[in-house]
């Protein structure tokens, strides 16, 4: 636990030398500066996609969802494909900030805030669709049980689409609590450095009166790692009521018991794919390289290479069970999976998912930001279509051959889809714009990890409990031989 | 205690020195009234002698509730005010409520338990509290029931890296 214990093999979480001061100053110079150029046009772009995205739901709840490619058949396609899809993707979010807050990874310190922000956006992009797949979004309060004059006619506790409601509805509850509770001191912070005017209040109301109190920071402390307790179980909770609503239907291709783990291990991957983009652009953006250091990027990847195995796993269990188990539509779904009519779309999904990640395993690829953006863009694909497949697939040719269709999807579907891309980006653009985007407080605590303490208000942290005075070597570890694959990459912020 | 009293203000610039001073402070007998710290200070819990927040047994509490609450729901929902007979399975069809049963749990433990920590250290939107200088950027106050006029105290602080003392009125 403390960090006076720590290896010298263990290279700094901060990659440059900063004081406490220059934390503070460096993390909040982005909302205290005049937005640039590049900001705007990034900024013009999603709002222009946006606007694109709420003409195309504005034209859909007026005239009826009729203007969707579905069909008899295929009653689900775009919409639930999107929704699983941005589902997942807010999944890393929680994972970073809960998980590895369990496992005390403290490199999680300075991705954390902008990783949970993240999910927030990707949560209401995920719940435009079903909203407005009911057909007649403004009766949606009709999925909540409340007493009403029908009877009092109950919503159905039995079917998972219910359970969905609940799922999606606390998570991002929880999660708004979560992200809003980390952000109290930082907001605190901000109130500190701003000399006066609507700023200023503003700020004194967001940050709850924060004085900086060691009494409130151990309660602080108590909630955070209870939040994260109840946190974690959660998401493991959503995305596996998210696949209830296939697996505990009769479809050939949904009617499976792996499907709960499957899904998780997808989100994560999609989801920490997602954080990479972001991530990559946000840190050269805003000039963070030294706090979302390569060292960052690089474990994300390992998380990828693990979770891609896992899914991985799942698409071979999937086709060994149709076939093991018999079931002669079992195995037509998945032989028409890939070799049917969207078998494009099935081999697309294993390039991506299945062989990509493998790239991962190789060091220049893994500290590449060029090449960690192009890959995270690739799997984001691949798990898009790994909901398309999973979803259309098996819905496209069901037990009775005469109902055997296809499905094309509308540019209303596609013009809404990219609307939601849309609002996440202009929600996460003015996120880089008004809040502190890394957490403020996380990163001073760790600041001096992996450091001597020489530097001036560069404390390392003192043993647990200990009187002596801080015996450790005050140099910087030594600087290991380099290997040779390492050789031809410039880290900043580690001594390979 | 009395709405306000008056406490020793001393500064530090690391982590290291006010957790230093803390232990030496309490050792030599004198009340840490609070440490003003940028962030969580690992250790300093024990530094001060602060007990386990009870904050966890709101969390458990209202978890249990949660949990009670989505299970009567559903149970009243579906076998008292409204029983619907599908293929003859139980109205009372427990295994299903569990999804809803689970995440209600974890949206009240959720909730109750920052509302409590809310409550507890007396945080709200509007609070007229105001932190002390740099305390939230890059200074730690350690703040004693101690007086200006105590020398020995002045004396352990200066040695402990103080970089500067004062005398304030705070609310307790």
């Amino acid at each position: 636990m403390s960090n006076q214990h720590t290896s010298t093999l263990r290279v700094p979480l901060v990659s440059e030398e900063r004081t406490l001061g220059q934390l503070t100053e460096e993390i909040c110079a982005p909302m205290e500066r005049k937005p640039s150029r590049m900001w705007w046009v990034a900024f013009a772009l999603a709002v222009v996609t946006l606007a694109v995205g709420v003409g195309m739901v504005t034209y859909e709840v007026s005239t009826g969802i009729g203007v969707w490619g579905l069909n008899k058949t295929i009653g689900w396609a775009f919409d639930i494909t999107n929704f699983v899809f941005w589902v997942g993707i807010g999944h890393a979010g929680t994972l970073i900030s809960a998980i590895l807050f369990l496992f005390r990874q403290k490199w999680r310190t300075s991705i954390n805030r902008a990783a949970e922000a993240m999910t927030l956006f990707a949560v209401m992009c995920a719940a435009i669709f079903p909203v407005i797949h009911m057909g007649r979004p403004w009766n949606a309060f009709w999925v909540l049980p409340y007493p009403n004059d029908r009877g009092s006619l109950w919503v159905n506790f039995r079917s998972p689409l219910l359970w969905d409601v609940f799922a999606i509805s606390t998570y991002f509850t929880i999660s708004a609590v979560f992200w809003y509770f980390g952000l109290i001191p930082d907001l605190a912070t901000v109130r500190d450095r701003v000399k006066g005017g609507l700023k200023k209040a503003v700020f004194k109301v967001l940050s709850f009166g924060w004085t900086g109190s060691s009494r409130t920071w151990h309660r602080y402390e108590t909630v955070y790692l209870l939040l994260a307790g109840l946190a974690t179980p959660l998401v493991l909770s959503v995305h596996t009521i998210v696949s209830f609503d296939f697996a505990t239907s009769v479809i050939p291709g949904w009617h499976t018991t792996i499907f709960p783990p499957y899904f998780v291990a997808g989100a994560v991957f999609s989801g920490f794919a997602m954080v990479l983009t972001l991530m990559i652009i946000t840190r050269v953006v805003l000039g963070f390289e030294h706090l979302i250091t390569i060292r960052h990027l690089e474990n994300m990847t390992k998380v990828i290479i693990v979770t891609g195995g896992i899914v991985s796993l799942a698409y071979g269990t999937e086709f060994f069970i149709a076939w093991y188990s018999g079931n002669p539509y079992e195995k037509f779904t998945f032989m028409n999976r890939a070799f049917g009519p969207y078998a494009w779309a099935y081999w697309t999904m294993v390039t991506c998912n299945v062989v990509s990640p493998h790239l991962f395993w190789f060091k220049k690829v893994r500290t590449s930001p060029a090449a960690i953006f192009v890959l995270s863009l690739v799997i984001n694909v691949g798990m898009w279509f790994e909901r398309f497949v999973i979803i259309v697939t098996s819905l496209h040719r069901d037990f009775l051959p005469s109902s055997w269709s296809m499905y094309t999807p509308t540019v209303v579907e596609v013009g809404t889809f990219v609307g939601t891309f849309g609002l996440f980006f202009t929600l996460f653009l003015l996120f880089t714009r008004v809040l502190p985007i890394i957490s403020i407080g996380e990163v001073k605590s760790v600041a001096a990890f992996a450091r001597g303490s020489h530097a001036p208000g560069h404390a390392s942290h003192p043993a647990h409990g200990s009187e002596t005075p801080h015996e450790h070597p005050a140099e910087a570890p030594e600087p290991l031989p380099t290997p040779a694959l390492a050789a031809a990459v410039v880290r900043k912020d580690m001594p390979v | 205690m009395s709405p306000s009293q008056s406490v020793l203000l001393s500064y530090f610039d690391s982590e290291e020195h006010v957790l230093d001073a803390t232990r030496a402070v309490r050792e030599a007998g004198y009340a840490v009234h609070d440490v003003y710290t940028p962030y969580a200070i690992h250790g300093m819990d024990e530094a001060m002698g602060l007990k386990p927040s009870r904050l966890t047994w709101v969390c458990f509490g209202a978890g249990v509730l949660g949990a009670t609450s989505a299970l009567s729901l559903q149970y009243y929902t579906s076998v008292v005010s409204w029983p619907l007979n599908v293929g003859g399975k139980p109205f009372n069809s427990f295994p299903a409520f569990i999804p809803v049963a689970f995440e209600l749990t974890v949206l009240f433990a959720g909730l109750f338990t920052v509302a409590a920590f809310l409550l507890r250290s007396k945080s709200f939107p509007g609070s007229k509290r105001e932190a002390l200088p740099r305390v939230t950027d890059d200074r730690f106050v350690l703040a004693l029931r101690a007086d200006e006029s105590d020398a020995k105290v002045k004396a352990l602080l200066a040695r402990h890296g103080a970089l500067e003392v004062e005398q304030m009125e705070v609310a307790s």
